[in-house]
């Protein structure tokens, strides 16, 4: 489902040369639960970006349902992120200014998707985070737990096959945390859905069906 | 998705108060002043009662004459003798009115003194001027050779003399202890009518000046109505060629001897033009036009760069949402159309409330005495010109920042 060919990112200032990610390979199955760990500045978040096609690697290639995608037009790039990938941040990301249905929607908006089809799915998805009766609320007037649900919601509403979720237990206590793992689980073990997750938690790993390990930019497990 | 811009525009100004108050204040204060000020403009230069006729008349004002040995010059109002010599010999069929620039005097009235102003005219003013008689009529030829002493004063003299809505046609008015019938009495026209505005008319035969005087300066003009608009290039190729062999005035002095006469029948607008910038057969006109353009540019571009300054810090301040909806599949292009819809919506926001205060504005200064008879008139054509420049700017000052935003990498653009 998604290859990594020796990923490389360097990072480069006028004076300083830093290395992200050193020749990194990674091959993640189809309908896999994947987590990835290490301390903090390893390289964990470039990674998951790379593979979510949020950042360009600096050498390497990345191939996502047997396409590759170095070289892809930026209308290409987001036509592709829009169809294949689903996001959940640690910080949520959600648009303060609009309420939960209308954020849960953002990724029909770029589609041909009708207007009462697009409030049909997203009302689904909130449905299935438990987030039906907020959904005419706006972000600030939500809890972390629950806005991470909302995150959920609208990575999933479009049903794409990966799911890519950045320490979405992060910001949440350890019961928030388990609700949002349990929803992540569920996804994977009922949709099918692929995720990668990056987690400094090492019970959320162990609850995943492979854990990555990341050092100083290179994959040690 | 057009909504939804819709929608996210509406939710983004109501949540930035702020921002969409400086935006808004700078749309639609620029877009009044513009539209209030081309309303004045156009008051002063389009046709409007009393010179209904202006479009079609040619106006022959002042007249130079140089000395281009000595460098000198002196211009001034031609003279009532000037027009019958020059301008009333003209062949090409027209209406030609001689008018006297206007003066003051003082009349007692129910003992309390008024100002007013007053001219002399001749009996063909009434025919090229569009006056509205309240009352009686004007004075004709016939009263002029009779030398019959009448006088048509305006509404407002005669609302101070006999009442307002009393008749005063017959009566007697005393000015500089001199009797005159009211003839007529006419709706008042605002000052900016330079040509036509007065309170009291009197036939040129009333005048104590000496109208026989050869002279070519006086304090007179022409006003002159071609029977067809389409002589009016015809009007003023026929005055050219009586101008240029009108002979300098001989004033025997060395310091200021004159070897050179310009004077032209102008239209309303190029009459003024030659006066302010014409030099000798330049009327000054493509000058004037360049500044008004600059000075309306100018000042459209002022807030046009505090929109782009605005719209850079506003779309800064978004950079996560832009890094949000790329990340779930929004084209850079899309994101440009998105900010760009965004301006336009607040452009014609902006529009609309420069609509409400520009027409109350124009209302105020109709209704208000600021100038007393003022009719100005609110100007399409200024208001959609001005709005489509600054959607133009809005589009400008959209389009750049979300460009630039647009093109940072997803991951950059969610670390603000």
């Amino acid at each position: 489902m998604i290859q990594l060919k020796n990923i490389e990112k360097v990072y480069r200032t006028a004076t300083i040369e830093t290395v992200a990610l050193n020749k990194v390979n990674l091959d993640i199955e189809k309908g896999e639960f994947v987590s990835i760990m290490g301390p903090s500045g390893c390289g964990k978040s470039t990674l998951l970006n790379i593979i979510g096609l949020l950042d360009e690697p600096s050498k390497g290639q990345v191939e996502i349902d047997g396409k590759q995608t170095n070289g892809l037009s930026d209308a290409q790039l987001a036509s592709f992120r829009n169809q294949t990938l689903g996001f959940i941040f640690q910080s949520f990301h959600l648009i303060n200014d609009l309420p939960v249905l209308d954020n849960v929607e953002l990724p029909l908006l770029y589609r041909n998707v009708s207007s009462a089809e697009r409030r049909r799915l997203a009302s689904e998805a909130l449905e299935k985070v438990g987030l039906s009766n907020r959904m005419k609320h706006y972000p600030n007037q939500l809890s972390g737990g629950q806005k991470q649900r909302v995150a959920i919601a609208r990575a999933i509403v479009g049903q794409p096959e990966i799911i890519l979720a950045d320490e979405p237990t992060g910001n949440l206590d350890s019961n928030m945390g388990n609700e949002i793992m349990d929803i992540l689980l569920t996804l994977n073990q009922r949709d099918k859905a692929t995720i990668v997750m990056v987690t400094h938690d090492e019970n959320m790993a162990k609850r995943t069906h492979r854990l990555i390990r990341l050092f100083d930019g290179s994959q040690v497990s | 998705m057009l909504f939804n811009y819709l929608k996210i525009t509406l939710a983004v100004l109501k949540r930035r108060k702020f921002f969409t108050f400086i935006s808004l204040f700078g749309i639609s204060f620029t877009l009044t002043i513009l539209v209030v000020t081309t309303a004045f403009f156009d008051h002063l230069v389009a046709a409007g009662y009393p010179e209904a006729n202006r479009d079609n008349s040619l106006y022959v004002w002042n007249i130079k004459e140089k000395d281009t040995k000595n460098g000198g010059s002196s211009s001034g109002p031609v003279s009532f003798s000037f027009i019958n010599t020059y301008i009333r010999t003209l062949k090409t069929p027209a209406k030609i009115a001689a008018v006297s620039m206007f003066n003051n005097l003082n009349i007692y009235l129910n003992n309390h003194k008024i100002k007013v102003m007053y001219r002399y005219t001749d009996a063909n003013f009434w025919d090229v001027t569009s006056f509205e008689f309240l009352e009686g009529k004007s004075y004709t030829a016939q009263n002029i050779a009779n030398n019959d002493y009448v006088v048509v004063i305006n509404d407002h003299v005669r609302d101070q003399y006999v009442g307002k809505g009393q008749s005063a046609v017959g009566k007697m008015i005393e000015i500089d202890n001199v009797n005159y019938r009211i003839i007529g009495v006419v709706k008042g026209c605002p000052v900016t009518r330079l040509h036509t505005t007065s309170d009291l008319y009197f036939p040129y035969n009333t005048s104590k000046a000496d109208l026989k005087k050869t002279s070519l300066r006086g304090d007179y003009i022409a006003l002159i109505l071609p029977n067809n608009p389409e002589d009016k290039l015809k009007l003023q190729e026929e005055f050219r060629a009586v101008a240029a062999k009108i002979k300098p005035t001989k004033t025997g002095d060395k310091w200021f001897n004159p070897d050179k006469i310009y004077v032209f029948a102008d239209t309303y607008f190029v009459s003024f033009t030659r006066e302010l910038k014409g030099s000798g057969d330049g009327d000054g006109s493509a000058f004037i036009i360049s500044i008004l353009i600059g000075i309306i540019f100018l000042f459209m571009s002022l807030p046009a760069i505090n929109l782009v300054n605005i719209n850079m810090s506003r779309i800064m301040e978004r950079a996560s949402e832009i890094g949000v909806r790329k990340a779930f599949g929004a084209s850079s292009k899309r994101l440009v159309m998105q900010f760009v819809i965004e301006n336009i919506i607040l452009t014609f926001i902006g529009g609309f409330i420069a609509l409400i205060l520009s027409s109350l504005v124009i209302f105020y200064i109709n209704q208000s005495d600021l100038i007393p008879y003022i009719d100005l008139s609110f100007n399409w054509k200024v208001f959609s010109i001005a709005i489509l420049i600054s959607l133009l700017f809005g589009l400008l000052s959209g389009v750049y920042p979300a460009w630039r935003m647009s093109k940072l990498q997803v991951v950059d653009a969610l670390k603000y």
